[in-house]
């Protein structure tokens, strides 16, 4: 295995080998790396993309909310609460949940593992819990900046020549503020979808899900190094992906950067 | 549906009022305006007089806080106030439109241009086959010659006129009866704000819309309306023709107006400009009798008693207890003439030799500064004028050291040769240079009071100690005519003018030999800029300092500079003593900037037009730079060969293929 080399080209090996696809051996399983991480990364996104799917319209549609009632009622009950969620744990939140709607009122599974040869929907209904806690955590940053874009695009002058254009109230939050007030949001949405999958170690320990957070968590324990460089290394990947994707839809909904070239 | 007796704005005794923390405030007082079919409308006033305010009410789009506690809008005598959501909206969508002062915001900046306009006819129900060719109709119609091209650009991609074409092009597209103007060329460079005003004027031959236009500027108003009425405080104070108005004010108040700015033929070195005491009292403040008569130089005790009523006096209406006062204010009240020298050292506290200043890598080059070589003498004020991108700032940026010029370059000051970057100019340089910026509001740290502001500098650029830095401050406050009780105030307490008088303060804290003044008086009134204007002459004249003196006001050029330099992409195209850079022979772009200017008097010389739009820097054209815009552009001369700057003797001296002694045109020249 080079055990015996200097660190700095056992490295460097490694990382030609993970350019060519080859993660090396498990110690613990003493198998290769990336078959365990395939699956590992697959069900990890499942429960990513539930949590995003819930939590990136709700925290927009939110956000919205708040910023036309703004200083009202119910635009101080959403910060509120948004910014009280954020600051709640997962791991906290999460046995709470279990305790509420897996243990007294017994309306979804404790274990996020779903039985083998699950269909599409009973996936979903195993993955709703778990996605909870994290919804919790990123609903208050993304509500809250579609607030602070929605409010930044409705005392803009166009927003006011739009109105005195004739245009009715909806059309004017349809076609003029909304494409201006979500574009500072994506960017925060991009970074929070980061965290989204440093989150997943608690959560699928929680609920006994074999994702890339429980590999990563018992790779530590097991000191089985192979396996932990090449999921931390899945993860930064990761990191950088989506951060570039949402630089990519960034500029192809803000023209003054599309266009800024030319 | 739209009766030729019938006005068709009629504001009925219009009261507005802002609630500010439960306090009422009351913006408008009984405001009284008939605007007949076809007929443009002016109002002027200084900045919170309400002219916005009464603006937005007609087309009933006031803050949340605001409201109207009294009288009528009436709109093709349909009462506005009685309207419905929907009917707001129909009216919005049919009868009425708005030109707004920044068309850069004003538009929508993701969204394309051409949308933006189609937008109006979807909702004037058009169906929708025929929006595009009725948009790009439209756009011919404020003479955008490629409508096509123009209507698949984002807002970011045009420049500022072309903003402002295609916000007039909207309003028009919905064929109002009423077309509300806000401060639409405010902002925009003389040229072409003059094509602008050209536009609207042509554009009023063609239709009978009326117009309301709101602006700070009497020349545009004076240009541009038929009546125009005063707004003080919020209450009309004089109103009629608009020749009889600017020609024979007889409210006070307009007489203030009038005489603070710069006229024609009058410099620093003649007499200060009049100022009118005092300032606008702030809204909601209860002042008895006449509300003008505080700052009013023929105010009695009536006037301060008994509030005047709005009086006809034939022409016109006035509000004043003594308009036939008013007449003989101009010889009533002179000031006492303050002795200004003449002549200047011509020993030079600047000297520029070969600046040139690129800026960008191999690929993209922009030059903008050419072969800059000038002077600047102590105690001098050299004007600096061009349209926007013609290295104005530039040029002042390279002075400060801020940015670095191309090699070669050579910047003396006082006989030194000075480092062409900020960090290796000695202290005593740095000491020596300064500037005031054109905005005081970004300039100022909002979070200092003025005592730590102006100490801060001095500690900086001084070795005083701190106990005579503290009188040092009080020294340049009463230097600047600023009161001992500001200096613990921060800027959010404290008007422009008073933020301009901190900033002019802090650029004195170290004795600078040179100052340069970036269109210091461009945020501010007229009456507050006649002010700032004679304190800059009267510290130039104690302290011996020279001035470079950057501004799109060609009027405040003449009165503030000895002499004068015209830029064009980032090359001198004339320069010269003001006066003569004023009465000619001048270069032709020096012509066509003059005669954009309009004027009080209503007398509008024949305009020299230019064609297009500056040249892009990355590319300018080959021989004259401006033989492409050049309305005396000779021929193949002009496109190959770069003219030399000619001296004319007595200084002045001008860049042009032309000889100087066929410059002249058989119009007189301003």
């Amino acid at each position: 295995m080079g055990t015996d080399r200097p660190y700095l080209f056992q490295y460097g090996d490694w990382i030609s080998g993970f350019l060519a696809g080859d993660l090396g051996l498990s110690y613990a399983y003493r198998a290769p790396v990336s078959e365990f991480l395939a699956t590992a990364l697959l069900n990890s996104l499942k429960l990513s993309l539930v949590a995003f799917l819930m939590v990136v319209p709700l925290g927009i549609l939110v956000g919205v909310i708040a910023a036309l009632q703004r200083d009202r009622a119910i635009d101080r009950v959403i910060s509120v609460v948004g910014l009280s969620a954020s600051i709640v744990p997962e791991f906290v939140s999460g046995i709470i949940l279990i305790l509420i709607f897996g243990v007294s009122l017994r309306w979804f599974p404790i274990s996020a593992t779903w039985p083998t040869g699950a269909g599409f929907f009973t996936q979903i209904y195993y993955l709703i819990l778990p996605s909870v806690p994290l919804v919790l955590i990123l609903f208050g940053y993304i509500a809250r900046m579609t607030r602070a874009g929605m409010i930044e695009a409705l005392d803009a002058e166009y927003t006011r020549t739009a109105i005195l254009k004739g245009l009715s109230y909806p059309q004017v939050i349809w076609r003029h503020v909304l494409r201006n007030a979500l574009l500072p949001t994506i960017s925060v949405i991009a970074t929070q979808t980061v965290y989204l999958i440093g989150g997943l170690v608690v959560i699928e320990i929680l609920f006994h899900y074999q994702g890339i957070g429980s590999l990563i968590f018992t790779a530590a324990q097991k000191r089985d190094f192979p396996m932990l460089q090449a999921g931390v290394m899945v993860v930064g990947a990761l990191f950088v992906a989506t951060t570039l994707l949402a630089d990519l839809i960034y500029a192809a909904l803000n023209p003054r950067i599309r266009l800024s070239s030319q | 549906m739209i009766d030729k007796r019938k006005p068709t704005l009629k504001l009925e005794n219009l009261c507005v009022q802002y609630s500010v923390k439960g306090e009422k405030r009351q913006i408008l007082h009984g405001v009284n305006i008939e605007i007949a079919p076809g007929e443009a409308y002016g109002i002027v006033g200084e900045s919170g007089c309400g002219k916005s305010t009464a603006a937005y009410a007609v087309l009933r789009y006031l803050p949340r806080n605001g409201s109207v506690n009294q009288g009528r809008i009436l709109i093709n005598g349909q009462d506005l106030l009685g309207l419905g959501k929907a009917q707001l909206r129909e009216l919005r969508r049919t009868s009425v439109a708005m030109v707004y002062q920044d068309p850069g915001r004003a538009l929508n900046p993701t969204i394309r241009v051409g949308l933006q306009i189609e937008e109006v006819f979807e909702l004037a129900r058009i169906p929708k086959s025929e929006w595009a060719h009725r948009t790009e109709e439209v756009l011919r119609r404020v003479r955008i010659s490629d409508p096509q091209q123009v209507m698949e650009r984002y807002p970011h991609q045009l420049s500022g006129g072309m903003q402002q074409r295609v916000a007039i092009a909207m309003a028009l597209a919905s064929m109002p009866t009423l077309l509300v103007l806000d401060e639409p060329t405010t902002g925009l460079d003389a040229t072409v704000e003059a094509d602008i005003l050209d536009l609207i004027l042509q554009l009023r031959r063609d239709s009978s819309t009326s117009i309301l236009f709101i602006s700070h500027n009497l020349a545009v108003i004076a240009k541009m309306c038929d009546r125009v009425g005063v707004l003080y405080a919020g209450r009309l104070v004089e109103e009629g023709r608009t020749g009889d108005v600017f020609n024979s004010p007889r409210h006070p108040y307009t007489v203030g107006l009038l005489r603070c700015l710069p006229q024609r033929g009058r410099s620093k070195n003649v007499a200060p400009l009049t100022t009118i005491p005092g300032v606008l009292p702030p809204a909601g403040a209860v002042i008895p009798g006449c509300v003008f008569s505080p700052r009013c130089a023929v105010a009695d005790e009536i006037c301060r008693t008994i509030e005047p009523d709005i009086a006809d006096l034939g022409n016109r209406l006035c509000k004043c207890h003594y308009p036939e006062r008013a007449s003989i204010m101009a010889v009533v009240e002179p000031l006492p003439p303050i002795q200004y020298r003449s002549s200047y050292d011509p020993d030079p506290a600047l000297e520029i030799r070969h600046l040139n200043m690129t800026y960008g890598a191999e690929t993209i080059k922009f030059k903008a500064l050419h072969d800059v070589s000038l002077t600047l003498g102590r105690g001098e004020t050299l004007g600096l004028v061009g349209e926007s991108g013609s290295g104005k700032t530039t040029l002042a940026r390279n002075i400060l050291g801020i940015v670095k010029p191309d090699a070669g370059s050579s910047i003396r000051l006082d006989g030194k040769q000075a480092a062409a970057e900020l960090a290796g100019r000695t202290r005593e340089q740095v000491k020596a240079l300064q500037i005031v910026f054109q905005n005081p509001d970004s300039a100022l740290n909002r979070s200092h009071t003025v005592r730590h502001m102006i100490n801060r500098t001095i500690a900086k650029l001084t070795n005083i100690s701190k106990r005579d830095r503290e009188r040092r401050v009080h020294e340049l406050t009463r230097a600047v005519k600023l009161s001992e009780r500001y200096l613990d105030a921060r800027p959010s307490q404290l008007s422009g003018g008073l933020k301009q008088r901190v900033a002019i303060a802090r650029a004195f804290s170290g004795d600078p030999r040179i100052v340069v003044c970036d269109e210091p008086t461009s945020a501010l009134d007229v009456s507050v800029q006649a002010a700032i204007l004679n304190l800059l002459v009267e510290l130039q004249n104690s302290k011996q300092v020279s001035f470079i003196f950057i501004s799109h006001d060609l009027g405040v050029v003449r009165y503030l500079s000895d002499r004068i330099a015209v830029l064009y992409l980032g090359r001198v195209m004339e320069i010269g003593p003001a006066e003569d850079v004023f009465s000619g022979p001048h270069h032709p772009y020096t012509e066509a900037l003059l005669s954009s200017v309009p004027s009080i008097d209503g007398k509008h010389p024949e305009r020299v037009k230019l064609d297009g739009e500056v040249p892009s820097a990355l590319k300018p054209p080959s021989g004259c730079v401006f033989h492409t815009r050049c309305s005396r552009k000779l021929g193949s001369i002009c496109e190959n060969t770069a003219p030399d700057l000619v001296a004319l003797g007595n200084l002045h001296a001008i860049r042009c293929h032309i000889p100087a002694e066929q410059l002249p045109r058989s119009r007189g020249p301003g």
